[in-house]
This record gives C-alpha cells, sequence and structure tokens, in this order.
C-alpha cells in the first residue's frame, strides 16, 4: 500500500508531532516501505483465531478500591517544565 | 587482588565474603575503568558518590554476614530505569533534565539486595533501534575490533551501552531491557551473556514504556552464573505491575548442574534463513553438537509462522509505542518547545514532540498512529495480534511435544560499523532481530550465550529459547552450552 503525501500529513497530526512541508515526502515514502513490509500479514490465515490479549493467561490481580497513595503534590510537579501555585501551567487553551 | 573489573559476580561475592577484597575497593576500580572510557560512550551520567555510599554500606552489611549474593557488586544501569534523584532519560531529548522521585522496582529490589549503581547506562532512544544509533548521547561503541581494523563497531541495542560497559570490564554486570531482542542481540554483538526472562517474571514498574506486552528487562553478565544470580534479585512479584507473576522465584543458580542428559532440544528449520553467513550456520551446528555430546537429545523443529513475526512486531510495537510516547506532551515532564506568540496547547504538543522524539522514535510513533486508526484497526492491529497469537501457538504445540529448549543463532551476524547501515532502509535495520522478536511476541525466556568467534575476530552467540516460567532449566542448558563452547575471548583494550 502506498501511502501519499496527505496521509503522511493526516498521520503526523494525529500523533500530533509537527513535520515541515518538505519532509512529508519522505516521510511517506518510508510509510509505504514499512507498510509494504507489513503487508505479508495478509498471506496468513487468521480466520477463527483470536487477537492475542496477553501472552500468559493470567487473570490480573485486583486490590481493595482504596486510596493506598497521595499527598504529593511537590514530587508530583517536580519535573514539570511550567508549574505555578500546585498546577501544571500549559498555554492558553481556547476551544 | 588484581583486575577486580574483570570480576563476575560470583566471584566477587566470594572473595568479598572471604574478606579477600571488599565493595568499595572493587568500586573504585570500576570508576577509574569507566573515567578511562569516554571513548565507549557506554556510560552517560556518573553517578560516583551514589556508588561509593553504597559500596560502603555493603561492606558494612557484608562484615555482618548473611549478606545477600548481590551486595556490594558494581553494576551499570540502563537509562531507560527511573532511578530516584538521577537522570533517567530513556536516551531522548524529550526526558532531558527529568530526574525521577521515584525508583523502579527492579533497581529498588538491586539496591536492597546491595547492589551499588556506577552509573546510567547509554542506549537507543526509548529502546527503539538495533545498534544504539538513535541516542541522543551519542554512539555507543563496541570494545570489540575487526582484526586491526579501527573502524569503530555498534554494540547492538537498544542495551548497546549496557553491553560495551559488560565487555569492556567497566562494571561486573548490568541491567538491559528486551522489547524485540534489546538484550540478546547486543549480549551477542560483544561476548556476552544476556537473558529476557518469561514476560511477568520481571517488574516493569519504573522502566520508561516502550511496547507494554513485550518489554521485559534482564540481566547482562560476564557468564551464565551470573546471569542467574542476578535474575535472582531481579524478579518477584510486584504488586504495582498487573502484569507481573504471582509465582515463587526458585534458586537460579542452584539448578545449574550442567547435567542435561536427557533434555530434548528442538532445532526449528524456519530459522535457516536464506543467505545465512556460513559462519552463523556453522555456529549453529557446532553449538547444537556440543548440546548433543552433553547427552541432549537433538530434535527438528517446526515453527511455520515465524516468517510472520518481524512483520507483527512492526504493528504491535510501534502500536503500543504510539499509545506509551503520547505521554510526552512538554505538560508534565521533560522538555517543552519555546513557542511562538500565539502558540496554544496543539503547537506546544507538536512542536515539543517534533523537537524531542528523534527519527526513529518519530517514525515508531507515527506508524503506530496510522495502524491504530479508524478503518485500520482491524486490517494491521487485530490482524497482527492474530498472528501473534499463531506464533505463540507454535511454540506452544512443540513444547507439548517434548521440547525442553530450542537452539537458534541470537543475531544473523556479528556486530556490524557503525553509521553502515545509516543509508540502508529502516526494515534492513529491523532485520537484525528476526531471530530474537518469535520470542517476546510469545512471551517466553530467551538467553543469548557467546560461543565462538567470526573469521574477523569478533564474537558470536547462540540463542537458547525455554519454557515460559522454566528460566532456571534454560540457565541450565545455556551453562551446558557455555562449558562446551569455552568462550573465553576477550577484546584488546584501544579505549
Amino acid at each position: 500500500m502506498s501511502i501519499d503525501i496527505e496521509t503522511a500529513r493526516r498521520v503526523a497530526k494525529l500523533a500530533r508531532i509537527k513535520v515541515e512541508d518538505d519532509a512529508l515526502p519522505a516521510l511517506a515514502s518510508e510509510f509505504s516501505a514499512i507498510l509494504g513490509f507489513i503487508e505479508q500479514l495478509n498471506e496468513v490465515d487468521v480466520e477463527g483465531v483470536e487477537p492475542m490479549t496477553s501472552v500468559t493467561p493470567q487473570r490480573l490481580k485486583r486490590r481493595e478500591d482504596v486510596v493506598t497513595d497521595g499527598n504529593q503534590q511537590a514530587a508530583i510537579l517536580k519535573n514539570a517544565p511550567d508549574a505555578r501555585e500546585g498546577f501544571f501551567a500549559v498555554p492558553k487553551v481556547v476551544e | 587482588m588484581s583486575d577486580l573489573t574483570k570480576l563476575t559476580i560470583a566471584q566477587a561475592r566470594d572473595a568479598m565474603r572471604k574478606g579477600d577484597t571488599t565493595s568499595a575497593e572493587i568500586t573504585a576500580a570500576c570508576l577509574t575503568a569507566i573515567a578511562g572510557a569516554d571513548a565507549l560512550g557506554a556510560f552517560v551520567h556518573h553517578t560516583p558518590e551514589i556508588a561509593t555510599a553504597q559500596a560502603a554500606a555493603a561492606d558494612e552489611r557484608i562484615k555482618a554476614g548473611e549478606a545477600p549474593d548481590m551486595c556490594g557488586i558494581p553494576l551499570g544501569i540502563k537509562d531507560l530505569f527511573c532511578t530516584k534523584g538521577v537522570p533517567s532519560q530513556a536516551a531522548s531529548r524529550i526526558l532531558e533534565g527529568f530526574k525521577p522521585e521515584y525508583e523502579s522496582t527492579v533497581t529498588t529490589q538491586l539496591f536492597d539486595a546491595g547492589a551499588v549503581m556506577l552509573g546510567k547506562l547509554n542506549m537507543d532512544e526509548f529502546a527503539m533501534g538495533s545498534s544504539n544509533e538513535t541516542s541522543v548521547y551519542g554512539n555507543a561503541v563496541n570494545p570489540w575490533r575487526r582484526g586491526n581494523d579501527d573502524a569503530a563497531l555498534t554494540p547492538g541495542g537498544s542495551s548497546g551501552g549496557s553491553a560495551s560497559a559488560v565487555a569492556a570490564d567497566l562494571c561486573l554486570a548490568a541491567t538491559g531491557t528486551d522489547t524485540g531482542g534489546s538484550i540478546r542481540q547486543p549480549a551477542a554483538f560483544v561476548g556476552i551473556t544476556g537473558l529476557k526472562p518469561t514476560y511477568g517474571r520481571v517488574s516493569r514498574w519504573g522502566i520508561v514504556a516502550f511496547a507494554s506486552s513485550l518489554d521485559q528487562a534482564g540481566p547482562m553478565t560476564k557468564d551464565v552464573r551470573d546471569c542467574a544470580i542476578m535474575l535472582g534479585a531481579m524478579c518477584g512479584h510486584d504488586p504495582k505491575d498487573s502484569t507481573s507473576a504471582d509465582l515463587p522465584v526458585p534458586d537460579f543458580e542452584a539448578a545449574l548442574t550442567g547435567d542435561i542428559r536427557g533434555k530434548t532440544i528442538g532445532i526449528p528449520k524456519e530459522y535457516r534463513m536464506d543467505g545465512m553467513p556460513a559462519e552463523i550456520e556453522k555456529l549453529w551446528q557446532d553449538g547444537t553438537a556440543m548440546l548433543k555430546d552433553a547427552g541432549a537429545k537433538i530434535v527438528d523443529i517446526s515453527l511455520p509462522h515465524t516468517k510472520y513475526a518481524l512483520p507483527a512486531y512492526y504493528v504491535i510495537a510501534p502500536a503500543e509505542a504510539s499509545s506509551n510516547l503520547a505521554r510526552y506532551d512538554g505538560v508534565r515532564f521533560g522538555h517543552r518547545a519555546k513557542l511562538a506568540q500565539g502558540d496554544g496547547i496543539t503547537e506546544m504538543y507538536e512542536k515539543t514532540r517534533a523537537e524531542g522524539f528523534g527519527p526513529e522514535v518519530q517514525r515508531r510513533v507515527m506508524v503506530g498512529t496510522y495502524v491504530l486508526s479508524a478503518g485500520f484497526y482491524d486490517a494491521y492491529y487485530n490482524r497482527a495480534r492474530r498472528v501473534r497469537a499463531l506464533i505463540k501457538q507454535d511454540f506452544d504445540t512443540v513444547f507439548a511435544d517434548g521440547v525442553d529448549a530450542i537452539l537458534t543463532p541470537a543475531t544473523p551476524s556479528a556486530a556490524f560499523g557503525l553509521g553502515e547501515m545509516t543509508d540502508a532502509d529502516p526494515i534492513q535495520m529491523y532485520l537484525n532481530d528476526v531471530f530474537t522478536v518469535t520470542v517476546n511476541l510469545a512471551g517466553l525466556p530467551g538467553i543469548a550465550v557467546p560461543t565462538g568467534l567470526d573469521p574477523q575476530g569478533l564474537p558470536l552467540g547462540l540463542q537458547l529459547i525455554g519454557r515460559p516460567w522454566e528460566e532456571a532449566d534454560l540457565l541450565n542448558v545455556a551453562y551446558s552450552l557455555e562449558q562446551s563452547a569455552g568462550f573465553v575471548a576477550k577484546p584488546t583494550k584501544w579505549w
């Protein structure tokens, strides 16, 4: 399957990665090569096979639904690029 | 004692217990070796103060008696592990400056057992790569060279710094992680031993996630015994990782008897690839003969879906990565791009991720985004998960037929030159994982053991694949192979 420039642009947008217009043709051709490689999977008969969700057939552990952690505001904000008054700060969001 | 950095974990443990040396001495020797090895690019963050303090504490414990096996052993830690207060940036620009406020479960367990951290080790960015060339820190370099040729070779990837550091005797052992071969391929490229445990054996908590259904951490060591010792300290149930298995941890070292009489070893015909180099073919045949001579029964087996493992992996791993790496948005940690007047939150995300992720990571995140996008989810992602089920079924079948372990080459070639693959398309690089990736897809334990040298004097390794949760048995087969192969070659120091 060949990926066109518009599809490459759309995927970059979905992935929230800025790709300059002049880089799109090369990106589209790389995608095409990788997807071409992946397309071998179409040769496999997967009729009736369930998609794997877990390699080990085990039921995930459960725990009591109680608070086990918390009160770590300072630690959580410590690595933030911009934190103010106990919050993460981001550019103005206007919808 | 001389050459303290060359000690194995077992030798150092025994020497420290006898009082022949101390952790302080071994640690100091390693720190000196590291200081003189910048040319290898293995250690990217140095923690001598932590190491010295941990070594002193370890010596107290050893003196008091009953110290655990890993007590006082100086290690390198892959940069993918979160280490409290110490840079942990997965070799990515996007985590520049990130110092975790917490410690990964694996490093917590190792440090609780008395192990010493010398520093953080180079790797491919977010563990995506097979040559350590995608790292923001620059290349890690293989201590081995082709004969008298001084061309720099890759130590493999993604755990390239771990491989280089252990092979060059900068540390006694290192942690690695393996999503498609990232412990086993670099171990084979530098002539050391590396084990990827059964999925769920080792907690993933606090390890920067790449592809959560495939990622496992494991030991990279100088020999099989060390692998057994270090694995024991790394694994065990962790309530903080819901996929961590609540199973008892056996004494792996005690399983090393070297007696493999009556064991059945499978040789999968699908791993005999077209164009396989003669030295790899010979290595494999020699390894088969060694196991046979040791009393194992050799059987030909078929794993019919092998061919589809790499394409399935290159759907599943990027899909999971695109989801895992969505957290790098410039809000909570790491890099945030400088914004222009009027830029909103979307521009912040897009610029931050464009600046913070290198080309290979961007490529995989976008491929993952594509295969998960509306209209393609079934055709790509669900189909790949179905094929994955068939790949696992192939292994289930041969194990049910009585096979105890499977012997394959670890890599399709010896270490290649840094920069040699620059102009190749990404798929050429992906082919490095052709023998290892099936093991991650099936969640099995696999170990790479060095067994020979190629005509240019570079190390080559074989891979043994075991039954789920039977690392002890797998390590014992590996131990037998190691003893028969008698691989003792070391790189000549040039750095």
